[in-house]
């Protein structure tokens, strides 16, 4: 089966390289029924990654161990759930990954415009055949997901326990539904250059999958973060990290881009600067990709000295290269069609916030490679950390969101100050009663940034519900109608608009989950003994008894050992409530470590146990200390090294039913942040704003049905002249 | 003042606040950043009081526990040269001997003394390399 498979992806390369020729041949020579062949080449290519996928995913599901990766990345004691995803745990199997997606992405738009954009979808296909090209080659020359071991071992070594967590298994599809959803607008932007149709078809064709594709790497962002508080044992959501900024740039980037489209189709303006975005968005893609695999920062993703490093390298290059060839030799094309009026125009506002984007991806992208950079300048390779990236990214963010205040109430073209003044008065009014109220009931004012912020926050907040007030007002005057239908009905003919001001009042949710979880946590570790206490953040919290379980472990993921244990925190008002943090141990196959010892000598992981809460989240890990059942373990390794599995296990037991008797102090840490519930409270309701916008209306479907009917009028006419 | 004159004020102050931003970037970054080292070139050139990024492996048979100290010896990935390490904060799940480690801090009388929460270590398998890091500033 693993031979179906190997063909699969090399038939696939071949299909790619028909494809692209096919199309360029037919686009080039004018012959329609080639350029057919080459676009159903694609949906061939489709066909075959999704044959692939199922060869491979079966192998997994069934822990058929002569795949090596197989081997490597499951076992037969890993659960179900996390068999069917460990296949993009690994690296082959995450290019096999982006390979099926792009093909799936491109067979649906080139299907979706096979009536439309006759003259640039030919050379689209052409640019996502060449890149699905490029992975495949990948696959075939060097990282083949199919490779077989000549002697099958009887058990693989597991997913890595880290990764047994729901949100890390599903973060990687969806980033990467998010890198290739953008190759599609790149595609259809390098078609269009190359074909001289520079006005807004291609970015009309594309926006939507720009939308659904800047969707899905914000969730898979969002998702990154919370497995990074939930699973491991530091509390934090974010260390900018060199993975976590290589996710985060292609997606400033694809804000900026979302935003500037808008400009191209209403006036005509930011042609070149729209392609350079695209452009950049998909490099930053792959680059974050690359960056994943390469090995050439520490990192947390570092998978070591890679073998395709260089490839990637390689292919990134030519992109850039290619691509601003391209753009230089269609400057002529891409003129304006209108200057900009007024600074107090929308255009002037969405250029503003593009800047801004951009000079954080620029940040990010200088502090994430500045070990390569001072290597490069002065000799010596140094790196920059989160009290860096914090310092420069906070007053961009506070800019950021002042401008989604602003930028809502201002016309297209030209407002005038006056104007300006009318529509922010209520708003401006509005934040300052919630200055006064945080300045007499809370203690913000002692971090005057996140204060800052606060007023931000409800500045924007007060501007969007401004905004919707006023639609459904307007329309009410209009029709007549009640309150809850004048807002739907508004929402349904304006869908980008209501679904970006509720996208841009998650953002500011989230930035105040950021604020007060950053400037007002309270943080402790301590090492206490059953019976003692400690506070934190204004809970008291009790460490109540030691806990030690053997094969119920409460994520479902698989550990045969639990130690943890239980406190009690009380809150000021006397209130209590009970946490329970653990540690899992899961065994190693490492024979050294002894027969019983390998149970408690392998990779062990936190879980930790928050109690959520809208105002505050109290977090807590415990580090249980196993160093006093040394001595126990070397004894069973002695004594019970060859009994069989089930003694074995009544051993374990006993050891660690010793833990739970005469357990010596262990170390905790708690910490106590407000409202950093409403990081993914704010992601959720971004979420629900692309929906909006995404979602078709009935106008679009009207237009779609009318277009097709007139082309099927038209052929019939044609058929009937000919 | 006539529209290309307005225009032209524009890109000049446009160019003059990216040029401000890029100074910033460059000032802090190279003032604020921790320089990377192993082992041995710690031990013989490091200047006390200047923040070091130290990557080696934990060697075998050092790693102790006294309160909420952790100390262990970090050698260079040829084995060349050591340093003793002492160290406080969250330790990584993925922490055991023999295993490449990143911790940041200064050297004082012969010890490395780690930052808090500074500790990062490189699982062996492909994957995950846990970090621990300070949150905030």
């Amino acid at each position: 089966m693993a031979g179906v498979g190997s063909a699969c992806l090399f038939a696939g390369l071949l299909t790619a390289l028909y494809a692209a020729a096919a199309s360029l041949y037919g686009a080039r020579s004018g012959r329609r029924e080639v350029v057919v062949s080459g676009r159903r080449a694609i949906y061939c290519l489709a066909g075959l990654m999704v044959g692939a996928t199922a060869v491979l995913q079966s192998a997994f599901l069934r822990s058929d161990f002569s795949y090596a990766l197989v081997a490597e990345g499951s076992s037969t004691d890993t659960p179900t759930f996390y068999k069917a995803t460990a296949m993009w745990a690994t690296q082959d199997g995450s290019l096999l990954l982006w390979a099926l997606l792009l093909s799936v992405f491109s067979s649906t738009v080139l299907f979706l415009t096979r009536r439309s954009l006759r003259e640039i979808a030919p050379y689209a296909t052409a640019v996502l055949a060449v890149v699905a090209g490029f992975f495949l080659l990948l696959m075939v020359g060097w990282e083949n997901p199919f490779g077989t071991l000549a002697s099958p071992p009887a058990e693989g070594s597991g997913l890595n326990p880290l990764l047994r967590h729901p949100a890390m298994m599903i973060h990687p599809p969806m980033l990467y539904t998010g890198y290739v959803g953008f190759a599609i607008p790149f595609a259809f932007a390098v078609g269009a250059l190359i074909t001289r149709n520079t006005g807004a078809d291609w970015i009309r064709a594309t926006r939507k999958f720009a939308l659904v594709a800047w969707t899905f790497l914000g969730t898979g962002i969002m998702l990154g973060a919370l497995w990074s508080y939930t699973e491991l044992g530091w509390g934090g959501y974010w260390a900018w990290d060199p993975v976590e900024n290589a996710s985060l740039m292609p997606w400033l980037f694809g804000t900026a881009f979302l935003h500037s489209i808008m400009v191209q189709e209403k006036r005509g303006m930011l042609k070149v600067w729209n392609v350079f975005l695209i452009i950049g968005t998909f490099v930053l893609a792959l680059l974050g990709t690359f960056l994943v695999r390469s090995g050439i920062l520490d990192s947390i993703h570092a998978f070591g000295a890679s073998t395709i490093g260089v490839q990637f390298l390689v292919f990134i290059a030519l992109v850039i290269v290619g691509s601003t060839a391209l753009v230089i030799s269609r400057l002529p094309h891409l003129r304006s069609e209108a200057r900009l009026d007024s600074l107090l125009s929308r255009e002037a506002f969405f250029l503003l916030n593009n800047l801004v984007l951009v000079g954080l991806c620029l940040v990010i992208f200088w502090g994430t490679f500045f070990p390569l950079i001072s290597e490069a300048i002065t000799g010596t390779e140094a790196s920059v950390g989160p009290p860096w990236f914090n310092r420069l990214t906070t007053p961009l963010a506070l800019v950021l969101a002042l401008l989604m205040g602003i930028g809502p109430v201002v016309a297209w073209r030209r407002i005038t100050p006056a104007g300006l003044r009318r529509a922010l008065m209520w708003p401006v009014l509005a934040t300052a009663l919630v200055l006064v109220a945080l300045l007499a009931l809370t203690s913000s004012a002692e971090r005057p940034l996140a204060q800052l912020m606060f007023c931000l926050v409800a500045f924007v907040l007060a501007v969007v519900v401004q905004e919707f007030w006023r639609g459904a007002a307007a329309r009410r005057t209009i029709s007549g109608d009640p309150w809850p239908r004048a807002l739907s009905r508004l929402v349904a003919r304006n869908r980008r608009r209501y679904g970006g001001y509720l996208a841009h009042a998650g953002l500011v949710v989230l930035f105040l989950g950021v604020a007060g979880s950053s400037a007002f946590l309270d943080q402790r570790d301590v090492r206490i003994s059953p019976g003692e206490r400690f506070t934190s953040g204004g809970y008291s919290i009790t460490y109540l008894r030691p806990t030690a379980t053997l094969g119920a472990d409460r994520a479902g993921t698989g550990a045969p050992i639990t130690l943890g244990a239980v406190l009690r925190a009380r809150d000021k008002n006397g209130k209590t409530f009970l946490l329970r943090p653990s540690r899992n141990f899961y065994p190693t196959q490492d024979g050294s470590k002894g027969a019983i010892g390998r149970f408690f000598e392998g990779e062990a992981t936190s879980e930790v146990d928050v109690r959520w809460g809208l105002r505050r989240d109290v977090w807590t890990a415990v580090r249980p200390d196993i160093s006093a059942l040394d001595g126990p373990i070397r004894e069973a390794n002695a004594k019970f090294g060859d009994a069989s599995g089930d003694v074995q296990a009544v051993v374990i037991a006993a050891i660690v039913e010793r833990y739970r008797r005469h357990a010596p102090p262990a170390t905790f840490r708690a910490i106590v942040s407000p409202l950093v519930s409403w990081i993914w409270i704010g992601a959720g309701i971004v979420v629900l704003g692309a929906l909006i916008a995404a979602w078709p209306s009935p106008e679009a479907r009207l237009r779609r049905a009318r277009s097709l009917y007139a082309a099927r009028l038209g052929r019939d006419l044609r058929a009937e002249a000919s | 003042m006539d529209p290309s004159r307005k225009r032209k004020l524009r890109l000049v102050v446009a160019l003059g606040a990216a040029l401000i931003l890029a100074g910033a970037l460059i000032y802090t970054s190279f003032s604020a950043s921790t320089e990377a080292s192993t082992p041995s070139e710690v031990v013989a050139s490091a200047d006390p009081g200047r923040s070091y990024e130290l990557t080696g492996k934990v060697a075998k048979d050092s790693v102790k526990r006294d309160d909420d100290r952790l100390r262990f010896v970090i050698a260079d990935r040829d084995g060349a040269g050591s340093v003793p390490v002492a160290y406080a904060g969250v330790v990584p799940d993925p922490f055991r001997e023999g295993r490449e480690v990143i911790v940041s801090g200064e050297m004082k009388s012969g010890t490395f003394v780690a930052e808090r929460d500074s500790l990062v270590t490189k699982c062996p398998s492909k994957f995950t390399k846990e970090k621990t890091a300070s949150i905030g500033g």
